[in-house]
């Protein structure tokens, strides 16, 4: 299985995020036939046979890697991965209003606000796991940040003097409250996204039509 | 001692260089079999030059000893449109001129990206029309057959879709703008929305715009998009519908898929454009189409057409076919 996941041909490949996204997704799946029992167990594979999709599991953040070099022929990641990468070649095709989050900015309970901080002291320093997100909406903004990036748990920062503030996803907003932080500004609103290969988008296509056409039914 | 290189270059060591050579032979050779002659420019060319054929300001540039601002070039066509425009005034066109040469692009770190690549292709100056495309329609398939790519596929597209589409439905140039750039940028989730939002297109125009870019196939789907649009659209169509005409008269249409969303997102091209696809390479093998406004920018008034085929994915295409044939 493992040399014929190299050949071009047979089912299509599918990169599927695991983490938060996952049962979302496969929901999803189910809907439109595939089969998930297999991603759904506790096995340690990390790719499985769904029927009509061989679906291959992965961090979010590595879809777009995966499927621009076409080792998977299309993809589900959130939007936020898809803007922080936003230089991949690959086509963003549908919409599958899953996972929804929102991108913020947030700062310590009780600070001042970061326009009143920007005012009195022109400079802010942010930590954020997303330094293009982050960069791109200070530079449209007008306002001058220093932007560190961080891999970890980013509420982290404001609280030890890391940064004045934090660029962030957020899905209920429990761990801003629980560390202290408020949200002083939405950046952009994300959900799960089904991108494709540029070749493979061409070369296949009526099998990634008949998909798209499908999800978009069960994504509603 | 370790020496290194620069990120994106690389060395070529006699077994691959071995590969390499019998590759662009076995090009040269077919370009060569319909008259195109082969044409060597220099690796670097003033700036103004390379910035004259295209938006897009080359990504390496540096001054000279005289304080001269060199670049490098980013592809053959603007080179050769250069040598055209300066040396072949006294002689009859057309000119059938071929090339294997390095480019250089901007790379981003850790992509596997290559600053510096070899590019084979012909250009065909002053031929218009169905008739030029389909010429270098059918270099291109006798070259893709003399590499051994027996599954290449060529996109064939037309520039001028989208945008008389838009216009037809009386769209803000703003919008065609917008859209355009959406489309280059392969974001088709941003542009169904920025449709759907758009005051001046009904849900049915947007229905068509979506349809349209998802057309792509035999012949057939230019008769699926027939009555979409208005006369400008109809017009560009027809044209798309000579080329394919052209092509079937030169019995080359096999490998050829009519894509009624392609866009390539670069500057100069206009009426056809042409894409390689290879099922065992994620990424476009090769690309051209027509550039008529291209040589007038260097002062003669040409139609042109050409195609380039990027050796290193050519390659790799080889090798990926001559594992699963074994």
């Amino acid at each position: 299985m493992i040399d014929s996941l190299r050949i071009p041909g047979g089912p299509l490949k599918m990169a599927v995020p695991r983490g938060a996204l996952l049962d979302e997704i496969l929901v999803l799946l189910d809907a439109i036939g595939v089969e998930t029992a297999e991603v759904r167990g506790d096995s340690r594979s990390l790719v499985f046979d769904g029927g009509e999709l061989i679906l291959v599991t992965m961090r979010p953040y590595d879809v777009p890697t995966y499927v621009e070099a076409g080792a998977a022929d299309v993809g589900i990641t959130g939007k936020d991965v898809l803007l922080e990468q936003a230089d991949r070649k690959v086509y963003e095709l549908l919409d599958l209003k899953a996972g929804y989050c929102r991108m913020v900015l947030a700062t310590q309970k009780g600070d001042e606000g970061p326009a009143e901080h920007q005012r009195r002291l022109g400079m802010m320093r942010i930590a954020t796991k997303y330094p293009r997100i982050a960069e791109q909406y200070f530079e449209e903004n007008g306002q001058q940040v220093e932007v560190v990036e961080v891999k970890g748990s980013i509420e982290l920062a404001p609280l030890v003097g890391l940064a004045d503030g934090i660029v962030d996803l957020v899905a209920t907003g429990r761990t801003l409250k629980e560390n202290n932080l408020e949200v002083r500004d939405e950046i952009v609103e994300c959900t799960a996204r089904l991108v494709a290969n540029q070749v493979s988008w061409k070369l296949r296509s009526e099998e990634i039509d008949s998909l798209t056409h499908r999800l978009r039914a069960a994504a509603g | 001692m370790i020496h290194p290189i620069p990120p994106g270059t690389r060395d070529v060591l006699p077994d691959e260089m071995r590969e390499l050579r019998r590759l662009q032979t076995a090009l040269l050779d077919v370009f060569e079999s319909f008259d195109f002659s082969e044409v060597r420019t220099p690796t670097i060319e003033y700036a103004d030059v390379v910035e004259r054929g295209d938006d897009v300001a080359p990504a390496y540039r540096f001054l000279d000893d005289r304080g001269e601002l060199l670049a490098l070039r980013t592809d053959m066509t603007i080179p050769i449109a250069r040598l055209v425009a300066t040396r072949f005034g006294e002689v009859e066109p057309p000119y059938r001129l071929s090339y294997i040469a390095n480019a250089y692009k901007a790379i981003t770190p850790q992509r596997a990206q290559l600053r510096e690549f070899g590019q084979a292709g012909i250009e065909l100056i002053g031929v218009d029309g169905a008739n030029g495309a389909a010429e270098v329609v059918e270099v291109l398939t006798k070259s893709l057959e003399a590499v051994g790519l027996n599954r290449a596929v060529i996109g064939l597209g037309e520039a001028d879709l989208w945008r008389c589409l838009l216009s037809d439905f009386a769209a803000d140039p703003a919008l065609v703008a917008s859209t355009s750039a959406r489309l280059a940028a392969h974001d088709i989730v941003g542009l169904e929305l920025e449709l759907e939002t758009a005051d001046e297109l009904s849900l049915e125009q947007t229905a068509c715009l979506m349809k349209l870019i998802q057309l792509r196939g035999g012949p057939e789907v230019i008769g699926q998009a027939r009555g979409m649009g208005g006369p400008a659209f109809e017009a560009s169509l027809d044209s798309l519908q000579g080329t394919c005409d052209a092509i079937a008269a030169r019995g080359g249409a096999d490998r050829v898929q009519v894509d009624l969303g392609l866009l390539r997102d670069i500057g100069y091209y206009s009426g056809s454009i042409l894409e390689v696809y290879d099922p065992s390479v994620g990424e476009i093998i090769g690309g051209g189409g027509r550039y008529d406004g291209l040589m007038s920018k260097f002062g003669v008034d040409l139609p042109a057409a050409g195609f380039t085929l990027y050796l290193e994915l050519i390659h790799k295409a080889q090798l990926e076919q001559g594992r699963t044939d074994d």
